[in-house]
């Protein structure tokens, strides 16, 4: 039995020298590094949890608040990634609040059940800002402010942009027949830009034909307009509630032997479409494959830094607070819209936006 | 093999106690070692959250729910067994709970029954069909666990909190731990506090440790896993044991999602996913092996320990992605499954030159 009594040893021995090795680094990390340790204590410490990495939208938000919370910028920012699920992110706030950070930014994956967390915050000092999505929380002083999108506007904005072009053109309010590839069922984007479409096809008399659900993925997009091509032969525009959905109807629009693009009486389809966040919507924009975008801005960075730092000013500030967003095209025949009174300019991109 | 659950006798001095020591002493005291080690490594380098007790105490209330599914995960590896269903389990536990109370406007004790009825379910017919009938324990609790989740979607397929008031209440209990709390930034003393669910957990581990050591049953687990051949020599009725370690499981997997749901308060298709294999990465990180008839409860209970305590240190340490988590329990895990090789190498050679 006497390997027994050496192992044990042995692990034991190596436990202790794995110990000691830590503690000697840290020695000689804590010497060399004091200067950076002194500045690091001035550093504002921001804990972000982040709902997850589904699209991408959401990774342009995670790195737009990764490059505004450098430690160049003052600040040290703790980054947790939720993974879809709302008891991970509980666990994160709670541990940002044992750290004693000083701000909290939150993207909720759910908008409900946030109470007791947001609480425990409240009660330990901690300003929570709330980013994208809402949350549904009885006592709105649990969180000091959002920021996000207004999805409604966004749709509003793509279908008043349908609207001008139309009258524009003279083209009959009868003979627009459209479809509506939706995005992720009950996802706050699919019933914001569902709900400016619809709002608008009543208003106008548009002819909506359908209404189906793409998920928001390339693929879904190409497989839903497929069927819609087949079932309906008068379809003239495409409402797509994000780009990869677009990127998938225009593949099969241009499988099926049409043409995508703005000539709506010389037998092409026009298809309208969210996000414009990458290079590749832009391609296609000034390809006029896509006719215009309306923007969705995953830059929350520079949003959420500015809050912060009003509030170490001792500033208060404003509850709710929408991102600016634009609409996009390559095509000048619609130079601006009017929403409830608000004039909204298109921004006309051209082949210099490209590089 | 028979040594494997011969417990430690005190002996005289160190070199007594050594002699003395088996397989799941020698796993478990490496377990023990490696969380206080990592702990303490946590508070001097990164101090301030690990300073704090609270932080300790928020890594028992999310992990609860594991610590109870991960002991039932253990009891059937010790009788050389496995159950993959226990994530599916708990996560059709809390949707019919969440269906039950907010839409049939039920009450908590029933929910509580419901709860423990579903594991009961779920351990008898996969015990049945693998002690009995002898199938590939892994094939049954596979189909387990797709049967559990699929059938959480047919009870309800959007996610959703519950808003039942008799539960939030419920939910919201927190037992206080006296001189354990802390001044926070406003300078105002919080109590330190833990979750009824917690309570729970300590319970299951007591009452599953005192029955592995002390009962004819629990011996019998560790025989059937250790070598059933000889299990069935000395009279244990193989059969029924591991029938039994499944049913406890499945139980165990009940009441873990009754308390998982008391944590997260919603209902939800993708609630507890890889709960399963996180409760085996516990299983064996506490000394626990695959091949059965080797483990301890209190192993398992500082497995989750350590597990939840990487991702702590992972996170705040600024490592911001959640892979990071993974392959720093996928290290462990290595550095587990060599010791474990190594001591029952050594065994085994030890053996076959006594017996020359």
């Amino acid at each position: 039995m006497y390997w027994k009594k050496a192992l044990a040893a042995a692990v034991f021995f190596m436990l202790g020298m794995l110990q000691m090795g830590c503690g000697s680094s840290l020695d000689h990390k804590s010497e060399s590094l004091g200067r950076e340790e002194e500045e690091a204590e001035h550093r504002i410490v921001v804990g972000f949890s982040q709902l997850g990495a589904e699209s991408d939208w959401r990774s342009e938000n995670t790195e737009s608040m990764k490059s505004s919370f450098t430690e160049e910028n003052g600040y040290t920012l703790i980054f947790e990634d939720g993974q879809q699920k709302q008891a991970n992110q509980i666990r994160a706030i709670r541990m940002f609040i044992q750290q004693e950070v000083d701000y909290i930014v939150l993207a909720p994956v759910t908008e409900t059940g946030w109470d007791t967390v947001l609480q425990e915050a409240k009660d330990a000092g901690i300003p929570v800002i709330i980013v994208d999505r809402k949350v549904d929380v009885s006592d709105d002083s649990l969180f000091t402010c959002w920021v996000g999108s207004d999805f409604e506007l966004e749709g509003k904005k793509a279908a008043e942009w349908l609207n001008q072009y139309a009258l524009a053109k003279g083209l009959a309010s009868g003979d627009i027949h459209v479809v509506n590839i939706q995005g992720t069922k009950g996802s706050s984007a699919q019933i914001g830009r569902t709900k400016g479409l619809a709002d608008a096809a009543a208003a106008n008399g548009w002819d909506l034909m359908a209404e189906v659900i793409g998920d928001f993925t390339r693929a879904k997009g190409k497989e839903v307009m497929e069927s819609l091509l087949k079932q309906y032969d008068n379809i003239n525009v495409v409402y797509c509630e994000n780009d990869n959905e677009a990127f998938g109807a225009i593949e099969a629009i241009e499988a099926a032997g049409r043409k995508a693009g703005p000539d709506i009486a010389g037998g092409e389809i026009m298809v309208i479409s969210f996000d414009g966040v990458n290079e590749e919507a832009i391609r296609y924009i000034l390809e006029g494959k896509i006719i215009c975008i309306a923007e969705c801005n995953p830059l929350h960075g520079p949003r959420v830094q500015a809050i912060i730092e009003l509030l170490e000013e001792g500033g208060k500030p404003e509850k709710w607070q929408y991102v600016d967003e634009e609409i996009y095209s390559a095509n000048e025949t619609v130079k601006s819209l009017m929403i409830d009174g608000m004039e909204y300019k298109v921004t006309i991109l051209t082949q210099k936006d490209r590089e | 093999m028979a040594s494997s659950n011969k417990t430690s006798k005190t002996g005289g001095g160190l070199g007594g106690k050594m002699k003395n020591i088996t397989d799941t002493n020698l796993l478990l005291t490496i377990t023990i070692v490696v969380f206080f080690a990592m702990y303490i490594g946590a508070m001097v380098f990164q101090g301030k959250g690990f300073l704090k007790p609270q932080t300790f105490f928020n890594i028992l209330n999310a992990q609860a729910a594991l610590i109870i599914t991960a002991c039932g995960m253990s009891l059937v590896m010790i009788t050389g067994s496995i159950d993959i269903s226990v994530g599916g389990v708990v996560a059709l536990v809390s949707m019919c709970c969440a269906v039950y109370l907010d839409f049939h406007n039920g009450n908590v004790f029933m929910a509580v029954l419901i709860s423990l009825l579903i594991g009961l379910a779920f351990g008898v017919v996969q015990g049945f069909l693998v002690a009995y009938l002898d199938i590939q324990p892994f094939i049954v609790s596979l189909a387990g666990m797709f049967f559990a989740r699929g059938m959480t979607t047919i009870v309800n397929t959007n996610p959703f909190n519950v808003q039942n008031e008799a539960f939030v209440a419920l939910k919201e209990t927190r037992v206080i731990v006296p001189g354990f709390g802390s001044v926070n930034k406003l300078g105002k003393y919080v109590n330190a506090y833990v979750e009824i669910g917690v309570i729970i957990a300590i319970l299951v581990v007591i009452l599953l440790f005192f029955v592995l050591r002390w009962t004819k049953l629990g011996r019998g687990f560790y025989a059937v896993g250790g070598n059933s051949q000889s299990a069935l020599m000395l009279g244990i009725n193989v059969k029924k044991t591991k029938f039994l370690a499944h049913l406890i499981c499945g139980l165990l997997a009940g009441v873990g999602g009754f308390v998982y749901f008391m944590h997260v308060g919603s209902g939800s298709a993708s609630h507890a996913s890889g709960m399963e294999m996180n409760a085996i990465a516990s299983s064996i990180i506490g000394g626990t092996m695959l091949t059965g008839g080797v483990g301890n409860i209190i192993g398992t209970f500082f497995g989750v320990l350590s597990l939840s305590t990487i991702q702590n240190i992972v996170s705040s340490a600024g490592l911001d992605d959640a892979w990071w988590t993974g392959i720093t329990i996928a290290a462990m895990l290595c550095l587990f499954l060599v010791i474990q090789s190594v001591v029952m190498a050594r065994k085994k050679r030890a053996l076959s030159t006594k017996a020359e």
